[in-house]
């Protein structure tokens, strides 16, 4: 985190975040006596200003999903240290840590299974206000707005419905609603429109902006969809094996992007026209181990530019100005 | 309302429903609803006192008497009357039947809850608690139990109990193990649920179905176990049990003597109780478990 990436009033700052996961044992590991470990997260720092949105880019299993968990408390870092409005998460509990829960919220990946197939709509909304001890009397009138903040029809049309009558679209706005209904200052949507029909993210994507706009509500936008955050988010953030690699405001990063990783992504993006010249830059293999902590740059295996210095030293996300900031030797 | 994907996630209604469609689960609830229609009005069905010795006309006992008007079942060898000690004996079966399976599921649910969401220490220490009484033999602990302290029923149920929850509580836990990781159950914590909100609001019902499961089977161990404990000679010698009966029947030679009457009605409601308790668990597991039908 340099100060020309610190926003003026910033909400959730971490540094030196990591996660690691004890990873299954082979049997060389058993002779060698040592625990190996898998880093989902290693070593990041973000920082997210009051009422700003920030995309988090990254292929599956980079550490995206993790980190969005680490900074909502949901999981607890290895390493490093979260603040959320300059308080120091790590250590909340009881009433502390139930304000925090009513600030910070997840809109989820998958709206078919983030709801209690138990639980009618009205109890699902109301819930997170139940958990955080608001007071019942207000609890109709807060789900209703948050219902209207998603363009969706009042509770009188819900009546009696379970999650399993809806449509993914309005289960998906559920989800979003009851994030809302605590009216929280930051919410983490970890890929939230995926699991829906190309015709419905439209709505549901532009749902998730205006309440934005018009909350003033800071975001972390966790995907791997290139289009969804130039559409929402103002800065992204570009993840390879739990490093950032690469970070900036969104339209320059993704016009001209600095770190061959970024640029592979950009380029992989499918082009809707058959005679489109496709010159997809070469990245070779797959995702390399993340067992252990490697030495040098993580994409060197699979980078086409990757010289004799990028499997010595590992790159620091260095400053280029105008806000970019890139983790390689040769940018 | 788009009600796309009611065909894939019917409620618990529709569960029920299929439930009713199958034979063997309607012919075990059918057993069930008359065994406790018959222990309710067990006071209006006896004919005699089961513990009443009977006499003829004559003054004589009316020992060994076959089936007749006076004594549908016929009488045992010191004039009892064989059909009023089985409708009497309905009763014990659902006392301890009911009682051992309320506890069963409600003591291996709880310990499953705790250990399958809790994980870590507490899990390894119940589970090895589930494994120690698995190990121990069942009937001979329940004869053991009887023949050390006062026989009594209860001392038939708490043998039960204690040896019957490992087997609910290992299937609660690795139910809870899949639904805590489900969408919902993070759902719960980042909108500030408790532990003891999650485990009890989100998780619990979720499984409850599988608690009724091994409820139904506990009901038939718990009498099959009674009758074997009073069999062997260490049951309640003031309760009457279908256990009783037989034990009786065969400490007096009933077999010898051709006193089908006799034995036989008790053993059959054993028999027919006991599987009930498979009935409803066989047809359960279709509804629980489809995909392990094929």
């Amino acid at each position: 985190m340099t100060s020309a990436q610190t926003p003026t009033h910033p909400l959730v700052t971490a540094s030196g975040l990591s996660k690691r996961f004890a990873a299954p044992r082979r049997l060389s590991d058993l002779f060698n006596g040592q625990r190996p470990h898998i880093y989902a997260v290693d070593g990041i720092d973000l920082c997210i200003g009051k009422g700003e949105s920030v995309g988090l880019l990254g292929e599956s299993g980079c550490g995206k999903t993790t980190t969005g968990r680490l900074l909502l408390k949901l999981t607890e870092p290895s390493a490093g240290s979260i603040a959320f409005d300059g308080v120091a998460i790590d250590t909340l509990k009881g009433n502390d840590l139930t304000a925090f829960r009513k600030r910070a919220q997840l809109v989820f990946q998958n709206p078919f299974d983030a709801l209690n197939p138990r639980f009618t709509i009205e109890r699902v909304l109301a819930e997170p206000l139940v958990n955080t001890g608001v007071e019942r009397a207000s609890h109709r009138d807060k789900v209703e707005k948050a219902l209207a903040q998603v363009r969706l029809p009042p509770l009188s049309r819900f009546e009696g419905l379970f999650p399993h009558q809806l449509s993914g679209g309005q289960l998906q706005r559920i989800v979003l609603a009851r994030a809302l209904v605590l009216e929280p200052d930051f919410i983490v949507a970890d890929e939230p429109v995926s699991m829906l029909d190309v015709s419905v993210r439209a709505g549901v994507l532009n749902v998730m902006r205006e309440v934005r706009a018009t909350l003033g509500l800071a975001a972390l936008y966790i995907s791997h969809d290139l289009a969804l955050v130039r559409y929402v988010c103002s800065t992204t953030l570009v993840m390879y094996l739990g490093k950032i690699v690469e970070q900036g405001p969104t339209a320059d990063l993704l016009k001209m992007p600095l770190h061959p990783y970024t640029r592979a992504l950009v380029n992989a993006v499918p082009v809707p026209r058959v005679d489109q010249s496709h010159e997809a830059l070469p990245i070779i293999g797959n995702v390399s181990d993340a067992r252990g902590q490697p030495r040098g740059c993580r994409f060197r295996d699979r980078c086409p530019m990757a010289v004799a210095r990028c499997a010595e030293e590992e790159p620091p996300l260095r400053d280029l100005g105008q806000g970019r900031q890139v983790a390689c030797h040769l940018a | 309302m788009a009600a796309g994907r009611a065909g894939a996630a019917p409620g618990l209604t529709g569960k029920l429903a299929r439930l009713l469609r199958d034979p063997f689960t309607v012919a075990g609830l059918t057993i069930y609803a008359v065994l406790i229609i018959v222990a309710v009005f067990a006071d209006q069905l006896m004919t005699h006192d089961p513990g009443e010795i009977l006499f003829r006309a004559n003054g004589r006992v009316a020992s060994n008497q076959p089936p007749s008007a006076a004594y549908l079942l016929g009488t045992t060898n010191l004039g009892r009357d064989v059909y009023s000690q089985l409708i009497g004996g309905s009763r014990i079966a659902l006392v301890v039947g009911f009682t051992a399976a309320i506890c069963v599921a409600a003591f291996g649910t709880l310990i499953g809850l705790l250990a399958g969401y809790f994980g870590g220490k507490l899990d390894a220490i119940l589970m090895r608690l589930a494994d120690l009484a698995l190990a121990i033999p069942f009937l001979p602990f329940a004869i053991v139990l009887a023949g050390f302290s006062r026989s009594s029923t209860t001392n038939v149920i708490v043998a039960v109990v204690l040896l019957l929850w490992p087997n609910t509580a290992r299937v609660i836990r690795a139910q809870v193990l899949t639904v805590k990781e489900r969408a919902y159950v993070e759902a719960a914590r980042v909108t500030g649920a408790s532990d003891a909100r999650i485990l009890f609001v989100h998780v619990a019902p979720n499984i409850l179905p599988l608690t009724f499961l091994y409820g139904s089977v506990a009901i038939g161990w718990a009498i099959l176990t009674e009758a074997a404990v009073s069999f062997v000679g260490f049951g309640d010698a003031k309760n009457i049990s279908w256990g009783y009966m037989l034990q009786d029947a065969f400490v007096s030679q009933a077999l010898s003597r051709g006193s089908w009457h006799w034995f036989v009605p008790p053993g059959l409601c054993i028999i027919l109780v006991v599987i009930a308790g498979f009935f409803i668990a066989r047809g359960a597991e279709d509804v629980l478990f489809p995909k392990l039908r094929s």
